[in-house]
């Protein structure tokens, strides 16, 4: 694995310098550009493994360096993984993506229906006038509350699928595909 | 009613159960005992079947029959409880339909489990779940006993208690043998049957006044006795401060109980993707939302035609609207086509029952045995088989259900109804709110935040006027009500909130941030979903 291998030619600060190649290692295996904005994913994991080599010795180091070696990058426990998932950029803007429209969305339609049965307890007058025949004020906001549910529900699907699916999809494969090397590595 | 109508009730009541038995048939011929398969029928279904089938679990008997019966007794407050069935299907489209799909395996339960200690929250959750679905169960009979009622006249209490055990016969059957994929082909058949039948009679309606909805309300209003008022909210809810706190209390339940009831989030498990969840979300939104804005036509249109007084002779909950709507629609006591159109709605109804009760059954025993039972046997012990316990459950959660459903049949199923939605939005939703949406969400939250509603909300029941204290309550003879709403939602589900909020803040144990990482990264990607 590159970190492991660097150290030697570093000038005692391969701690420090290990993160960041790693960081560029998984940016090419990838192909992607995103992951890299964010703090550095990895930064736990090779400081954990770090650790077992230096203090333990070989023994430990072993199946370390087979694990990494077979994946080229390796956090040690599926645990990390998700913890370097939640931080990565990919993830972060999924969940506020969805987040700043469940949020806001969620706050108008019940704030809309908790009007709407407010007003009907509240001001059964006001609701009773008459619009047109015998539709009043009630019978529209009942209609309204019907159309506007249906309105919600297409807007979310719309959101969903042009704005989050992709991206989701993609951090699905990869970590599902990192979690599988981690249980791989270590049977 | 004549024995006419009666024999081909039994008939079109028959081919149903017959159509039934043989998908479970069908269904358990290639059965391979997988717990993946007995709850979550492989999760192999297509968006459009779980939506007709989400449907089919969703419109239960409380609505077909209920609903239009408040319509005609109450006027425009029985639109008011429509409105709340379908705006809680936002919550659950937007809060949980996907990432519950993502997160858990076979039960609700499974959500909260995915980050806390499994035992305690398991416990907790897998009773409330167990609750919710036996008080719905038991709205479901006494619909079913109420059909009876009616069709055998009101003396027929023998038959009516056959009936209901009848029922609860068939759902074990087919909850025991066929699983989950049996209970969805069901539902399925069920939902396209009751859109059918509901279609028909709505079409009958509208064409007897030609088209014009105006007129329809307008003879609605005129019929009932109660002139305009009968198309203005207040007549039900609109007396004292009392009457409307109460409706605030039951509109709360309905749009937040939604997102709680468990045979309802168990459906999405039957999907491949959170993607499929979604769309079948969508499907179901639709057809549930078109399917109650004909509710409120039949409601309109029984009070036209058939007026308050005939109905509330005949079932002074008003259960019995539909039924004698269509008997007017067909040309009234004796003719050919009121007694056709009497027995198909006699038949969609009990497919609705049935089929509900289904869903309840299996839901209910999946919490028995993949969460209680989990929970709960001892180590040492060698393990049976889940689907063999769940098998087992699914008889004692039938026959509970059948004697209390004796027990309540004097209660108009809409309110049995608003108290289940009461529950669950008071034991459930705020549990699963905070662990898919709180980073610092504990263990003993998640189990305060189950018992701080689930407690509150049954004590309050109990203490309400629905079960004591006047001459509609479940036990008329004694008065030990002190609280004076008949939906407690609206003091439990805040208390729910808050239990969870304080149960998580008052306590330094640190949350599990790599737990909480992997439940959020699940959630809202599908990694590793089942």
């Amino acid at each position: 694995m590159q970190s492991r291998n660097s150290r030697p030619q570093g000038h005692g600060g391969g701690p420090e310098r290990a993160p960041a190649r790693k960081g560029a290692h998984d940016e090419q295996a990838r192909g992607t550009a995103e992951t890299m904005t964010c703090r550095d994913p990895w930064h736990d994991a090779p400081a954990r493994g770090r650790d077992r080599t230096d203090r333990s010795g070989a023994v430990a180091s072993v199946p370390a360096a087979r694990r990494e070696g077979q994946t080229g990058r390796m956090p040690e426990t599926t645990a990390q993984v998700y913890l370097d998932v939640q931080r990565s950029a990919a993830f972060q803007q999924v969940r506020s993506r969805y987040r700043r429209f469940v949020v806001p969305g969620a706050a108008a339609f019940l704030l809309w229906y908790v009007a709407y049965i407010v007003a009907a307890t509240a001001a059964p007058g006001w609701m009773a006038r008459p619009v047109a025949g015998a539709v009043n004020v009630a019978m529209l906001a009942g209609l309204g509350q019907f159309l506007s549910t249906f309105l919600f529900a297409w807007a979310y699907a719309r959101h969903a699928r042009l704005r989050r699916d992709r991206a989701a999809l993609d951090l699905r494969w990869d970590t599902q595909d990192r979690t599988r090397h981690v249980a791989g590595g270590a049977s | 009613m004549n024995g006419n109508h009666q024999t081909l009730t039994l008939l079109l009541c028959s081919v149903f159960v017959a159509v039934t038995l043989a998908i479970t048939a069908w269904v358990s011929r290639t059965r391979h005992g997988s717990a993946e398969e007995f709850y979550a029928g492989g999760r192999l279904f297509s968006p459009m079947e779980n939506g007709f089938a989400i449907a089919g679990d969703y419109a239960s008997a409380a609505s077909f029959l209920g609903v239009p019966g408040l319509i005609v007794l109450v006027g425009y407050d029985g639109v008011l409880y429509v409105v709340g069935f379908l705006v809680g299907w936002l919550v659950v489209l937007f809060l949980l339909a996907e990432l519950v799909r993502n997160c858990g395996r076979f039960t609700l339960a499974d959500v909260v489990a995915a980050r806390m200690a499994e035992r305690p929250v398991r416990l907790a959750a897998g009773t409330s779940s167990v609750t919710v679905s036996v008080l719905y169960l038991v709205a479901q009979m006494v619909g079913a006993g109420a059909l009876v009622a009616l069709l055998l006249g009101r003396t027929g209490s023998a038959a009516q208690m056959w009936t209901v055990t009848g029922v609860g016969v068939l759902m074990v059957l087919y909850v025991s043998l066929g699983g989950m994929r049996a209970t969805t082909w069901i539902q399925i058949v069920k939902a396209v049957v009751l859109l059918a039948g509901t279609l028909a009679l709505t079409v009958l309606v509208l064409l007897r006044f030609h088209g014009d909805v105006n007129r329809l309300l307008l003879t609605a209003a005129a019929h009932s006795g109660h002139g305009d008022a009968f198309l203005a909210p207040g007549l039900r809810y609109g007396g004292d401060w009392t009457a409307r706190l109460d409706f605030l209390s039951l509109g709360l339940a309905l749009v937040l109980g939604t997102g709680g009831l468990p045979h309802i989030l168990a459906r999405f498990y039957t999907v491949p993707t959170a993607r499929a969840a979604r769309r079948s979300a969508l499907w179901a939104i639709g057809l549930i939302g078109v399917f109650y804005l004909m509710t409120i036509v039949l409601g309109f249109g029984a009070a036209a035609l058939v007026g308050p007084d005939a109905v509330r002779g005949s079932n002074a909950a008003g259960n019995t609207a539909v039924p004698l709507l269509a008997l007017h629609l067909g040309g009234g006591a004796g003719s050919t086509a009121g007694a056709v159109l009497v027995a198909v709605v006699a038949a969609v109804a009990l497919a609705t029952i049935v089929a509900v009760v289904a869903g309840l059954t299996l839901s209910s025993s999946a919490a028995v045995a993949h969460d209680l039972y989990a929970a709960l046997r001892r180590r040492d012990r060698r393990p049976r088989s889940e689907v063999a316990v769940a098998r087992t459950a699914a008889v004692g959660i039938g026959a509970a259900a059948i004697a209390l459903g004796l027990l309540a049949r004097g209660l108009n199923v809409a309110v049995l109804v608003g108290l289940a939605f009461a529950v669950a939005a008071s034991a459930n939703l705020p549990v699963l709110l905070y662990s898919l949406f709180w980073r610092s969400f504990t263990t003993r939250g998640a189990v305060w935040a189950v018992y701080g509603g689930l407690v509150p909300a049954l004590l309050l029941v109990v203490l309400s006027p629905v079960v004591s204290g006047n001459p509609d309550a479940l036990f008329p003879g004694v008065d030990f009500h002190c609280f004076p709403l008949h939906n407690p939602g609206i003091v439990s589900v805040p208390l729910g909130f808050l239990a969870g909020w304080l149960g998580t803040v008052t306590f330094a144990e640190p949350p599990d941030e790599a737990r909480h990482a992997e439940t959020e990264v699940r959630s809202l990607t599908g990694a590793g979903a089942a």
